[in-house]
């Protein structure tokens, strides 16, 4: 009897509800369909009792249990809702001395909508783990745990916060990159030559949540629309009031408050792990 | 059994009265379900959970009142939506509810449409007339479309909006990489307004190859394009060893050559790194070609190929050939003909032949191709479609050779074979498909690309916008692109300008590049002795900018000729060049010009006009502007600059006539005149 043969085939797509492979299935058994339903429970439960098995299974050994954990890169990345973060995010396990760890099984946790590729993982020879991370759909930040566990058991945690950002903020970052970013970002790169250093009164970077913070954002919008001599600040800031639309301007608001490190109080919610 | 039966029945519907209650009883039980379902239901659960969120808020009352109980609906006849998601996405339209982190009571992020004119499911897809959230959400029987993932989203943006938007990277990069990538040149993709897409990744024809290349490097090269440039757009179309054989010696055998194209050496390839680099540099050959470093960065910009290893794919020959002129080989090549003399020919051949890897063709020995091996070649050839890209003589470009998409997102999910493992979803199969397109099944034909995973995300993002409903929208609710035109510049300064290349930096008329300034008012902005002299020797405008105007060694009657045609044909109809004197203008407005440049709109902080003092980095220097602009131009251009350059960076400052004359006479005295008179002397 070939029942054993087509019924896995006939549960996976019953489970996830996909007409398509459910009538090649249909049309290529025989069986009736009371049978069929006895079949696909039976090995529901089995596909169940499987992939539990399989769980436990790719969740690796450790060899080595640590002190501490730390970040070693990828934290305050920015990145779209939804999408990849632009660089892996690295965390590394130490011992007692300070040394870095191989062995030591990490686990990264996340608000839901968060995923990360792989969500666990052992230390390498240099004592770290990298994975891939996709941010969750609302804007707004998102606070990610990498925990490992010490000799005595005990969970030890690090925590990284990332920037997820919505179609408004997305919208200010460009415009951020076209307009203000040559004089904002101290930082050069290959295609754009910084021209902060050549300022005598030096710009605030956008990331400068200390100050930038208390200005409020009718301000924030005024020094945009009307330079900066409208709140007695340098006239190096030109009006952009006739070149950029009101949209684009709180877009580039919303962009700043999105950036600003510490964080602004309207940049909207931090999505932890429950 | 049967008495028990009987009896039962004797109990219950023995007595009339008794079995009107019993059937009374029943019917009430059955008429209490409907009210008890909707008692239960999901969006009332949503709803009361609501309320004891926004009970404890300090805006409380005014939620309240805003809010509205039972099923709620957008409905938009126009677009066909039926959404009744604001039923449990109470808090959707709630400006204070910003900071509300729990699902579903969120207020949606600012976008630039309004939520009762579109609804939700023209961007978020799923169900919208469900109500619960299975149904509204995932895939069901009857409904395939589940809600589109986040990073998705930007698809729904396209299926209206035609061209690109500064709000939607993630969608621009997918539709850049669908002609990018020459993914149009196999699959059809027909827009709605009528339009093929048309791939700019300008393949190059393989009639002529032998001229150009070796038998091994083709091996090579077919086995895998990215081991000889990382950046190749060619995708591995993982070919077997003695495909590969066939495949090269047939090129080989079917290659005719150029008439014309010199086959001797016409200068020894001169071996000086120093010279070569310097004559890279000042031909500014990385404006468009890029080279890996030593730090395994690309350097260079992607308009020409990569030539990190370019000395083991050309043969010494070609590549003079090809340095002295280009459009001998290839008529419609981006790269200018450059008027090299023969000293710098043999210096820059010898500089890029230098540029190889022993590596790569170390292993790669190849017997005299048999004829049955070359007829095996050219079956291959047109089987893998290589004609659909390269223009192989002999060989007619396939049509249709790949499925079309012009439809791809609408794709029925019943019309889909997907992997173990996949999610059944539209999204999903196409990024797998992407992804590894041969997993799919053994036989396909589709190569493998060496995409990222954001780049396979963006091309998922465009390639679910061209949907049905993208394709039958009404013209009203669309925004169309704006297409290049095919403007081409007449006479002998046409024929020079495409000599020369313009195009490919320079836009002009809504056609050519964007690396360099457009041009197409350049005749009423510049003064023609600038012109005449920036030719001749390609100053730099900007101190920051790394891509410059190479010199093309013109001679005078070239010059002469591009200059002239430029100055009579490149006008604004609103700036008479002829209105404003280019000089003579009274002190006292050059001195109320020169407060208005360092106070009121602090130029200084972008632009140059005393290279002691000033340090903007930004906009070009101004030391000797005014022997360069018209002041007609320099009048417009403070008066609104976007008029003149769409899209140009400088802010418009709403300038009165009085601070724009002005600044017009202090820009116009910045002759240069020190370096012009060191010059004279």
């Amino acid at each position: 009897m070939n029942l054993n043969r087509f019924t896995p085939i006939h549960v996976g797509t019953a489970a996830l509800g996909c007409p398509a492979e459910r009538s090649s299935a249909v049309a290529s058994g025989r069986c009736r369909s009371g049978f069929a339903l006895a079949a696909a429970v039976l090995a529901a439960i089995l596909a169940a009792s499987c992939s539990h098995k399989s769980e436990s299974a790719t969740l690796p050994k450790p060899t080595a249990f640590g002190a501490a954990i730390v970040e070693s890169s990828g934290g305050k990345q920015i990145a779209q809702t939804g999408s990849l973060l632009p660089q892996p995010v690295v965390v590394q396990v130490n011992d007692e001395q300070g040394n870095a760890l191989p062995g030591a099984l990490v686990a990264f946790a996340a608000a839901p909508g968060v995923t990360f590729d792989p969500p666990v993982g052992l230390t390498d020879s240099s004592g770290q783990v990298t994975t891939n991370v996709s941010l969750g759909g609302m804007a707004g930040r998102y606070q990610l745990i990498a925990s490992t566990f010490d000799k005595s058991h005990k969970k030890i945690e690090v925590e990284l916060e990332e920037i997820a950002l919505g179609y408004q903020q997305t919208l200010g970052r460009r415009l951020n990159d076209q307009y203000c970013d040559r004089c904002h970002n101290p930082e050069s790169t290959v295609e754009r030559v910084s021209n902060y250093d050549n300022l005598e009164v030096k710009p605030h970077p956008f990331t400068e949540g200390d100050t930038l913070n208390k200005i409020s954002d009718a301000d924030l919008t005024a020094i945009i629309s009307h330079g900066g001599p409208a709140l007695n600040k340098s006239a190096l800031m030109p009006a952009w009031g006739n070149t950029l639309g009101k949209p684009d301007i709180q877009a580039l608001v919303s962009y700043i408050r999105a950036v600003a490190d510490p964080p602004s109080r309207s940049a909207g919610p931090v999505f932890a792990k429950n | 059994m049967k008495e028990k039966l009987t009896s039962l029945w004797q109990r219950l519907f023995g007595d009339p009265v008794r079995a009107f209650g019993i059937v009374s009883l029943v019917f009430l039980v059955s008429l209490a379900i409907a009210p008890a379902k909707n008692f239960f239901s999901e969006w009332r659960h949503y709803q009361h959970g609501y309320l004891r969120m926004i009970r404890n808020r300090s805006d409380a009352n005014t939620l309240q009142r805003h809010f509205q109980g039972g099923i709620q609906q957008i409905w938009i006849p126009d677009l066909g939506v039926v959404d009744r998601c604001t039923s449990c996405h109470v808090g959707v339209k709630e400006a204070t509810l910003t900071d509300v982190s729990t699902q579903p009571f969120r207020k949606h992020p600012v976008i630039p449409h309004n939520l009762d004119q579109f609804g939700c499911t023209i961007c978020h897809r799923g169900q919208g007339a469900a109500t619960t959230v299975a149904e509204a959400h995932n895939s069901t029987l009857a409904w395939e479309q589940p809600i589109l993932p986040a990073k998705y989203i930007e698809s729904s943006c396209g299926e209206c909006h035609r061209g690109p938007l500064l709000g939607t990277p993630v969608l621009n990069q997918g539709r850049n990489i669908l002609s990018r990538y020459g993914c149009v040149h196999c699959h059809t993709v027909k827009l709605a307004d009528g339009s093929v897409m048309k791939a700019d990744d300008d393949p190059p024809s393989l009639s002529h190859i032998a001229d150009k290349t070796t038998r091994e490097w083709i091996y090579a090269w077919l086995k895998d394009p990215q081991a000889y440039a990382a950046t190749a757009t060619m995708p591995n179309f993982k070919l077997s060893d003695d495909d590969v054989r066939d495949m090269s010696a047939f090129l080989m055998a079917n290659s005719t050559p150029v008439p014309g194209d010199t086959v001797t050496l016409s200068a020894k390839p001169s071996s000086d790194p120093a010279a070569g680099t310097s004559l890279y540099g000042e031909s500014f050959c990385a404006s468009c070609h890029a080279v890996q470093n030593a730090a395994g960065n690309m350097v260079g910009g992607d308009v020409g190929p990569e030539l990190t290893r370019v000395g083991n794919k050309v043969k010494p020959e070609w590549l003079q050939a090809w340095l002295r002129n280009p459009r001998t080989y290839d008529l419609e090549t981006a790269m200018p003909h450059y008027r090299f003399n023969d000293g710098q020919v043999a210096t820059l051949s010898g500089f890029l032949l230098a540029k190889a890897d022993s590596d790569l063709l170390a292993n790669v020995h190849l017997e005299a191709a048999t004829p049955e091996q070359i007829a095996h070649g050219k079956r291959l050839v047109s089987d893998y479609g290589c004609a659909s890209c390269h223009e192989i003589a002999g060989i007619k470009k396939p049509e249709n050779f790949a499925p079309e998409l012009s439809r791809i997102g609408s794709k029925p999910i019943t019309q889909l074979i997907f992997l173990p493992g996949m999610q059944h979803t539209l999204p999903d199969y196409i990024a797998g498909k992407i992804k590894q397109p041969r997993a799919f099944s053994p036989g396909l034909k589709m190569p493998q690309y060496s995409f990222t995973p954001a780049q396979i995300d963006a091309l998922t993002t465009a390639l679910l916008a061209l949907n049905e409903r993208s394709a039958t929208l009404p013209p009203s609710l669309t925004v169309p692109a704006t297409p290049d035109t095919d403007y081409q510049p007449a006479g002998k300064a046409g024929k020079l300008m495409t000599d020369l290349a313009c195009f490919s930096c320079h836009r002009i008329n809504g056609h050519g590049g964007s690396m360099a300034p457009d041009l197409t008012w350049e005749g009423s902005s510049v003064q023609r002795g600038w012109l005449v002299q920036f030719f001749k020797n390609p100053g730099t405008l900007r101190p920051a900018l790394i891509r410059r105007m190479p010199r093309f060694n013109l001679t005078d009657a070239e010059t002469n000729e591009l200059t002239d045609y430029i100055m009579t044909v490149y006008q604004n109809p609103a700036v008479d060049r002829d209105s404003m004197p280019l000089s003579g203008y009274p002190q006292g407005q050059v001195e109320l010009g020169r407060q208005l440049f360092y106070g009121k709109y602090s130029c200084q902080g972008c632009h140059i006009v005393d290279s002691k003092s000033d340090k903007g980095y930004i906009g070009p220097t101004l030391t000797s502007v005014g022997s360069r602009l018209t002041a007609a131009w320099i009048f417009q251009w403070m008066k609104n600059p976007q008029a003149l350059r769409p899209g140009t960076i400088e802010p418009n400052r709403a300038m009165s006539d009085e601070d724009a004359h002005a600044l017009t006479a202090f820009l116009m005295s910045q002759k240069g005149g020190g370096k012009q008179e060191a010059a004279r002397k």
